[in-house]
Formats: structure tokens, sequence, C-alpha cells
């Protein structure tokens, strides 16, 4: 078992990991910026350090003041949570290297995941579907030729070497292929100064659909799916376990390839395998695996009763999976909505200032994670969530009933927030069928900009 | 002489990106509309104009420092 666990992170998951660490007599050591130093996971961490000024880059992004706080505090272990290092191959290695334990997979499989290709390559190895196109590179529009028997139209040509939305052409004919091909090839070359390219099927409406998995370096197991269609500028504002779009067949066929997947690659730890799912085809495939604890993870928790970073604490500290796939299984429904410092009706600006007043929600089948107290100054540095609530129910439409009911109680004064959109989402007919797609909310948001503004 | 004040709490940037230079440097021309700098307020990055035009622009933030709303960020002659 790990004795002393230093948090290399900040605000509600800082807060997360250290009250895990103390249901396990794990003792603590939070790292803060400057601007952080009132900060509630200072004050619940057994000792705080200092690691530098309020930038990012200066403080939680800065390895080797987070590697000399361990070290000068005596931790013999380094957690990254989500964001910051958390998915970063050279903070993993460095921390082993350090002689410490990195509470997470390995540098390696960082690196695998990371890489789209090659991760891509790992999981089409273990069996899991990945979006039809082409195994690697193209090399050469005859070669593109060939892999267009695969994917169909519309198609997109993407940069191997591009990310975040670069490099990215879409061709809805052979003509409009034939154009753009070469054109990809001489774009990416000047962007990114290779023009290797691969390609891939376009997936029209699709849900976002992912597993988490718990996995000690040998073994793996599944705690089942969660659904994170809601999106707004690729980032999930509203998640819920189980997905109600998935038969109980194709969630089998779902939750044993992403175990199929880390037992492959021999992955340790916590992490999410996620796909699109198609539901005209009723088919599913591989986007990418996290190889972190997730925002969303309370979901999962909330149906299966695993606490999944304490399970994460284990594992790094040398223990097997104690949980059998056959003890887990899934009760009710649960969802988690984040609570950002965001004006909803001023096109989410952000909105940093003072906690004037704060009543949380509580009762049955509600919890709130959060860094909040009031009078707490939220720091304009860093992102913008404030606090997740998450509500349980036997169903789905009374897990709905209860946000509503937990949206009402919760009151944060002084700022504003999401909660007024979360207010609206759970009234809207088609959330409250599951309707919805990955690209549903960006429509919804312009239908809807007036009520969020009033 | 006139301030450029921040109209927002967050961190200042004096350029589009780090491979870039500066919007303006001290000294500088600035008309009324012209960007001088970015305030990044959680990960998100808004543009500072000058209100004013002026023939002489010096810069009281530096790259990268934090800022407060209605904190001076430049002089401008």
């Amino acid at each position: 078992m790990l004795k002393k666990l230093l948090v290399a992170n900040r605000g509600e998951i800082a807060v997360r990991i250290i009250r895990a660490a103390q249901d396990l007599g794990i003792a603590t050591v939070a790292v803060y910026s400057a601007a952080d130093a009132e900060s509630l996971h200072v004050q619940l961490a057994d000792e705080a350090v200092n690691i530098g000024p309020p930038a990012a880059k200066k403080s939680y992004l800065n390895v080797e003041a987070i590697l000399k706080a361990a070290s000068d505090t005596g931790c013999d272990s380094v957690h990254p949570g989500y964001g910051f290092l958390a998915e970063n191959a050279a903070f993993s290695d460095a921390v082993t290297g350090a002689g410490l334990v990195f509470v997470g997979p390995s540098g390696d499989a960082i690196r695998m995941m990371g890489d789209k290709v090659s991760a891509r390559s790992a999981a089409a190895a273990a069996g899991v579907p990945v979006v039809p196109g082409s195994a690697g590179r193209v090399e050469g529009l005859k070669a593109g030729h060939e892999v267009l028997t695969a994917t169909g139209f519309p198609v997109m040509i993407k940069a191997a070497a591009g990310g975040g939305g670069r490099g990215i052409r879409i061709a809805n004919s052979l003509a409009e292929f034939e154009q753009a091909f070469p054109q990809a090839e001489a774009e990416a070359l000047a962007a990114f100064g290779d023009g290797g390219l691969y390609m891939e099927k376009v997936i029209g409406k699709a849900r976002h659909i992912e597993v988490q998995v718990l996995a000690d370096g040998s073994d793996a197991i599944h705690c089942y799916e969660r659904e994170c269609s809601l999106q707004r500028r690729r980032q999930k504002v509203w998640e819920e376990a189980p997905s109600r779009a998935l038969s109980d067949r194709l969630r089998e066929d779902l939750c044993a390839s992403a175990v199929a997947l880390a037992k492959a690659v021999k992955y340790s730890g916590a992490g999410t395998v996620e796909y699109l799912y198609d539901d005209e085809a009723d088919r599913f495939y591989f986007i990418e695996m996290n190889t972190r604890i997730q925002v969303e993870h309370p979901v999962t928790e909330a149906i299966t009763g695993i606490d999944l970073v304490a399970e994460m604490l284990r594992i790094a500290g040398g223990e097997k999976l104690r949980i059998r796939q056959g003890d887990v299984s899934v009760k009710g429904h649960a969802i988690e909505v984040r609570l950002n410092a965001e004006d909803p009706a001023k096109e989410f600006a952000p909105f940093p200032g003072q906690v004037a007043e704060l009543r949380i929600p509580g009762g049955p089948g509600v919890r709130f994670d959060s860094m909040l107290y009031q009078g707490y100054q939220v720091p304009p540095f860093y992102d913008s969530l404030l606090a997740k609530l998450i509500v349980h129910a036997e169903t789905r439409e009374a897990a709905i009933v209860r946000l509503i009911r937990a949206l009402n109680e919760l009151k944060i004064g002084g700022l504003k927030t999401t909660k007024p959109l979360f207010l609206a989402l759970a009234a809207d007919p088609a959330v409250r069928a599951g309707d919805v797609h990955t690209r549903w909310l960006e429509g919804w948001l312009i239908e809807n900009a007036a009520a969020l503004a009033g | 002489m006139a301030q450029i004040l921040s109209p927002l709490p967050g961190t200042f940037y004096r350029s589009a990106s780090p491979d870039q230079p500066p919007y303006k440097a001290d000294g500088d021309a600035v008309s009324a509309g012209d960007v001088i700098g970015l305030i990044e307020v959680m990960k998100s990055f808004h543009e500072v104009r000058a209100e004013t035009a002026g023939t002489n622009i010096r810069f009281i933030a530096d790259n990268e420092d934090p800022i407060m709303a209605g904190a001076p960020i430049a002089d401008l002659d």
C-alpha cells in the first residue's frame, strides 16, 4: 500500500483524490500555485507545498517543482488527476525515474495511446472495431483509391501529423477525392513538414459512448459504459450511465472489446476507451483511449458502487485487481452535469469571481464534487469547472426528476454558472427521450439562445 | 497621457502565440481599435484593444503576467 501521496493537480479532482487517499489511510501532500493558496485541496491535505506562480506552465505543469515537492515531503507516489500532466508520458517516466510510483499507466502505454495512428493500430490488433479507413499511412493517390472501398463517401482525409481538427479534408465524391488528396498532401507537408495522410469514413450522427476499465498490468475488467453525447465545442457537459441506446448484446460486445484492448497493451490503472456509436447501423467504432481518471467517473461509481480512485491507488500500491468481472453489476441510472463558471446567456463567457453564497444540494441519490466554499475566490487562471452534480436513481426518468430537484436546491451566489443550461436541458423532450447525438447540443443552443438569455 | 486598463482578470500575453512577435513594442504608435495584447481567462482568449490613439505605448504588464480586471496594462501618450 502507498504511504504518502503527492496530488499533482488542483480544483475538484485534487479534493476527490485527497478524500480517496485519506479513506485508505494514505497521507496526502497538496501542491498549489500562488493563486490557489486558499483553495480547498490545500486545506484538506495533510501538507501543502507552494510550487510557483499562477501560470500553469510555471506551477502545475512544472515537473521539476513537483518532483522536488515530492522529495522534500517524503512522498512515495504521485497522482496526476486529469488535465495538466495526466497524459504526459515524460512526466510518468520522470516520476518513475525519481523512484516514485506514478498512479497511472507507464510512459510507454501513455505514448502508444497518445499517438492516433499507433492507438488505432493497437485497437485493430486487439480486435476492437475502428472507424473504417486506412491501416496506417496512405502512400499516394492510388493507395487512396483502394481505401475508398472500405470507407465509401463521405471520406475524411487527415494529416498523420495533424491534430486538434487541423489538416482535415472531407470528400463527398470520387471527383472531390481526386482533387482533395494531392491538396491535402501539399498542405500537410507545408503545415507539419510531413505529407503523410490517413483516411477514415465519416460517421454522420453518432453518440459518444465510453467504457471504464480497471487493470493491474495483467488482468483487466470493465465497469460498463457512460454516454457523453451532450457536448459543446467538443467539451462534455452532461454525462450518464448506462447508455440507453445500447442493446444488452451490443453492450457486452462493447465492454468486452475495451477489456481486450486493456489486456493487449498490458494496461495498469483506470482508463477509458472511447467509441462512436452509430444508431442507424447499430455499430460502434474505437476513437481513442484516455489513460487517466476522467471528469465523469462518478456516474460509473454511482451505478456500480466501485470507488474508482481508491482502486487506482490500490493497484498503484502493488495490489492485484480485487474486483472480478462477475462482481460488477449495474444498479439504476446516474447523471452528472458540469457546473462551470460561465454565463450561458453570454455565449458561455468565463465568469471568475467570489462565491458570495453557497447552498449545496443533498438528500438521497445526490453527490456534489466541488472545491467551492462560501467566500472562495475563483481564480481566472485555470479551467472553469466549479462543481459536478451527480444524481442516481432507479431509472433514467427518475434521475432526471432528481437532477431538477437538486439543481433547484443548488445556489452559487456571486457567479454566473451553467446551472440554467441544465435546467433547460432536463426539461427538453429530446433529452428526456435520450434522442441525442454528439452535434445535437450545438443546434439546440442556437435555437434556445433566447431562453438561456432570460 | 492615457492608460490602457485590463477589461478582465486573467493572464496577459503580448503576442498572439509564443512564436509570434508582440502586437506592439514599447514606443510604437497605436490607433484606436488596435489589438495590443490578449487576456486568457479560464482557458479562453480575449483581445485587448486600445480605445484611443497614441504615439508612444509603454507596457506596464509583462508577457504572461497574472492581471486583475482594472489593472493597468500600458501607458499611452
